[in-house]
């Protein structure tokens, strides 16, 4: 079978202690983490994780399964790339001077509809949302270009396509199944 | 009019009674004191059992749990304490087994700063616990015990640790006692798919040479009565994993043995040649599967379990039916038909013959020579009865004893299975003492691991535990000396084991003890042990380079065992 980037989005409750729980899971199975974001999801108390591997879906399942095996998280479900929008931010601190005195510099990050968010006197700072492969090849040219002082880029953010919300799915069932049982 | 105020050590006390605790193992020092202090005002309901390591505590606990069905608790101090349990806590998770291990922290004040007896308990226990949880205020005991108990025991048991900060101990607040049957975040047991009953119910109807592998979840479900009328139904032959072997009676005619390296060779062959496999509450242990790349590629598979990250781990399943068996066995027996497999369960008997005439003969029947661990493992099994269960430690000791009791009655099996623990089965078996006092606890060790829980003695002194201690003396660490003897050109590297004089040091212990030789002698032994009150040591001199067999190398395949080595 073949590797393919993988997005995990988990929810878990809002604990401390469960990230280290999660990335037990792949450290275990020697899978490396690509990229991980930890944010609140949009219910309240709920914490998002949306994690991108590289790996085999064989293992990605087993992986999904063992995190969702963990008490304090709510769910675990894993996308291809064609089932989710999903977004990076990254940011590019340009020398002022050299940005200044090549008017071509400024024409890229034009091109690449980044925006400039900060100048003084002696750097730039370029901001760029967008996908993996275009902040990559915006990196390379403006590298290329020899202006860039420092270079960050977030992990992944990703939203499904579907037009079921499964968390809310799942914790309006397990009320439910909760109150019949206490009936 | 305002609530008492009580604090956090006396309600956890008050918390374990509303739990139905009666019996807890552990050890005091520093971190837990404020505990062990509420504890000496409650000794009339919660009966300590002060074990002599830490460790043992969580065996006990596990051997409580095993025979009972409740959970088993242990209590002890920080730090050192703490990481004493910790192959406890490894061995009660992969074995599922339910127990709770509160352990004393350090105050929250102290917390990440290095102070005396602190380790970081639940950042070292969250790989190997089912739950962990630090205690950091009194108010919260209630609600952390009720959650601990119930996650311990609930869907596919398995160890909780309760870390118990200091302060928290000693503050007081308004105690109301806490029930927890429900957690959001936590599906215990996964909903029936209707469908999956159908489609397994469908290729069983239609097999002509059906095989069931029945494991530990029968146990843990309570399903042995729905088990047989599954089996007998539809007339499915079985063989049952290590942990599952009490589920099924031993002489019962659809139970064909045992599986896995050390099984017998009828199950493990037909599990090559059989059409339809049933799985029941098993996960396919790389001890029972070997090669998964020749493992039953010929049959329609299907899977009951209660873990979902269990289905397709190892072995890819045709159907997997999710759920606890109490309720799935009964559902599949209404969907399946009366059916008859004469001839498919006959073919069974060419291998027990085989097995019998190769391996099981010489074993337990040995006409002369030293004895043998089979032969002491059958003899004691039939004087005590199905009264007896069997606790083993591990090595040659454990499979042989398991191989060669005879089970009746459910329960009747307590060994560490995933994490092949030395040392675990005298706690164990102390712990089986407390767990079911109607019970004859026969513990089988090896001179081995006899020697890893030693200290234990101590204990069963104390208690009067009444541990029927069998210690199969081979002077060596006989597994692993029977696999440099197969694998590693016979070279003996440090596996053969100097012995103390082991009935002086019972007698150092007050326990009775014989020491059994020649094989006239070893009926009057056992009878003298079961005849005698309260615990005792028999040791018999086993011949010291036995093996196992027959064996499923490991990484070979199930149906190529080997009968001689
Ligand atoms: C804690 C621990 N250490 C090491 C081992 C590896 N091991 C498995 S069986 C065995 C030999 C056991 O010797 P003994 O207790 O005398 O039992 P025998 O096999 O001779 O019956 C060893 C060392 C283990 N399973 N557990
Ligand atoms: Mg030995």
């Amino acid at each position: 079978m073949e590797k393919k980037l993988y997005t995990l989005i988990v929810y878990s409750e809002n604990i401390a202690g469960i990230l280290n729980q999660i990335t037990a899971v792949f450290t275990r199975r020697q899978i490396n983490i690509e990229s991980l974001n930890v944010s609140a999801s949009s219910i309240e108390g709920v914490h998002k994780y949306t994690i991108t591997i590289w790996a085999e879906e064989d293992t990605v399942i087993k992986v999904v399964k063992q995190i969702e095996k963990k008490i304090e998280v709510l769910q675990a479900h894993y996308f291809t790339d064609d089932e989710i929008f999903y977004h990076e931010i990254a940011l590019y601190k340009l020398a002022t001077p050299e940005l200044e005195n090549n008017s071509y510099i400024s024409k890229v990050v034009r091109r690449y509809g980044a925006s400039i968010v900060e100048v003084n006197p002696v750097y730039s700072i370029v901001k760029k949302a967008g996908m993996s492969d275009e902040i990559s090849s915006l990196y390379d040219e403006l590298q290329a270009l020899g202006c860039v002082l420092q270079f960050v880029r977030s992990g992944r953010v990703a939203i499904t396509k579907s037009c079921v919300e499964r968390v809310n799915e799942y914790l309006a069932d397990r009320e439910m199944k909760h109150l019949q049982k206490n009936k | 009019m305002t609530k008492e105020k009580i604090t956090g050590a006396e309600a956890l006390m008050r918390s374990l009674e509303h739990q139905g605790v009666t019996t807890l193992f552990g050890y005091p020092g520093g971190s837990i004191m404020p505990v062990f202090d509420a504890l000496f005002d409650h000794s009339a309901q919660l009966n300590h059992i002060l074990v002599r390591h830490e460790q043992a505590a969580a065996h006990a606990a596990e051997g409580y749990a095993r025979v009972s069905g409740k959970v088993g608790v242990c209590l002890v101090t920080s730090g050192p304490g703490a990481t004493n349990t910790i192959t406890g806590i490894a061995d009660a998770m992969i074995d599922s087994t339910p127990i709770v291990v509160i352990a004393g922290q350090v105050g929250t004040p102290f917390l990440g700063s290095d102070a005396f007896q602190e380790v970081d308990l639940v950042g070292i226990t969250q790989p190997i616990s089912k739950w962990s949880y630090q205690i950091r205020r009194a108010e919260d005991v209630p609600m952390a015990v009720a959650k601990a108990f119930y996650i311990a025991q609930s869907g596919r048991p398995g160890p909780v640790v309760l870390d118990f900060a200091k302060n928290a101990q000693v503050e007081s607040f308004e105690y109301e006692p806490v029930d927890v049957d429900f957690i959001r975040s936590y599906v215990p047991v996964p909903d029936t798919d209707m469908t999956s009953l159908e489609e397994a119910a469908k290729m069983i109807n239609s097999a002509k040479r059906p095989f069931a592998l029945v494991g530990q979840g029968v146990t843990l479900g309570n399903a042995q009565k729905e088990l047989l009328t599954f089996l007998e139904k539809a007339d499915i032959p079985c063989g049952t994993t290590l942990l599952g072997l009490s589920d099924i009676p031993t002489s019962h005619r659809l139970n064909k043995g045992m599986l896995g390296m050390h099984g017998n060779l009828g199950p493990n062959v037909k599990t090559n040649e059989c059409d339809v496999l049933i799985a029941i509450g098993m996960r396919f242990d790389d001890r029972v599967t070997g090669n998964l790349a020749t493992y039953a590629r010929q049959a329609k598979i299907i899977h009951l379990d209660i873990d979902p990250a269990e289905i397709n781990k190892n072995v890819k399943v045709d159907v997997a039916v999710m759920g606890d068996c109490k309720q799935t066995l009964p559902q599949l027996t209404d969907m399946i038909t009366f059916a008859h497999h004469e001839e498919w369960i006959a073919s069974f008997r060419e291998h027990e013959q085989l097995e019998y005439e190769r391996v099981i003969k010489n074993e337990v029947y040995p006409a002369d020579g030293p004895l043998k661990m089979g032969e002491v493992a059958r003899a004691v099994s039939d004087a005590a009865g199905d009264k007896a269960v069997l606790v083993t430690d591990v090595g040659q000791n454990q499979m042989l004893s398991a191989r060669y009791f005879r089970y009746n009655r459910n329960r009747s099996i307590i060994t560490s299975g995933g994490l092949g623990t030395m040392g675990f089965g005298l706690p164990a078996a102390i712990g089986a003492t407390f767990g079911d006092s109607e019970r004859i606890i026969c513990a089988f060790m090896g001179d081995g691991g006899l020697q890893m829980s030693i200290q234990e003695l101590g204990t069963i002194m104390e208690q009067k535990a009444p541990v029927k201690i069998i210690l199969l003396n081979n002077n060596y660490l006989g597994n692993v000396r029977q696999w440099q003897a197969m694998f590693f050109n016979r070279r003996y590297s440090f596996t053969p084991m100097m012995n103390p004089d082991y009935m002086k040091i019972a007698e150092a212990y007050g326990i009775p003890s014989r020491l059994v030789v020649k094989r006239e002698e070893l009926s009057q032994g056992i009878e003298q042990m079961l005849n005698t009150d309260g615990p005792f040591l028999l040791e018999v001199a086993v011949i010291e380079e036995g093996n196992v067999l027959p064996m499923t190398p490991p990484g070979g395949t199930v149906n190529e065992m080997l009968l001689e080595c």
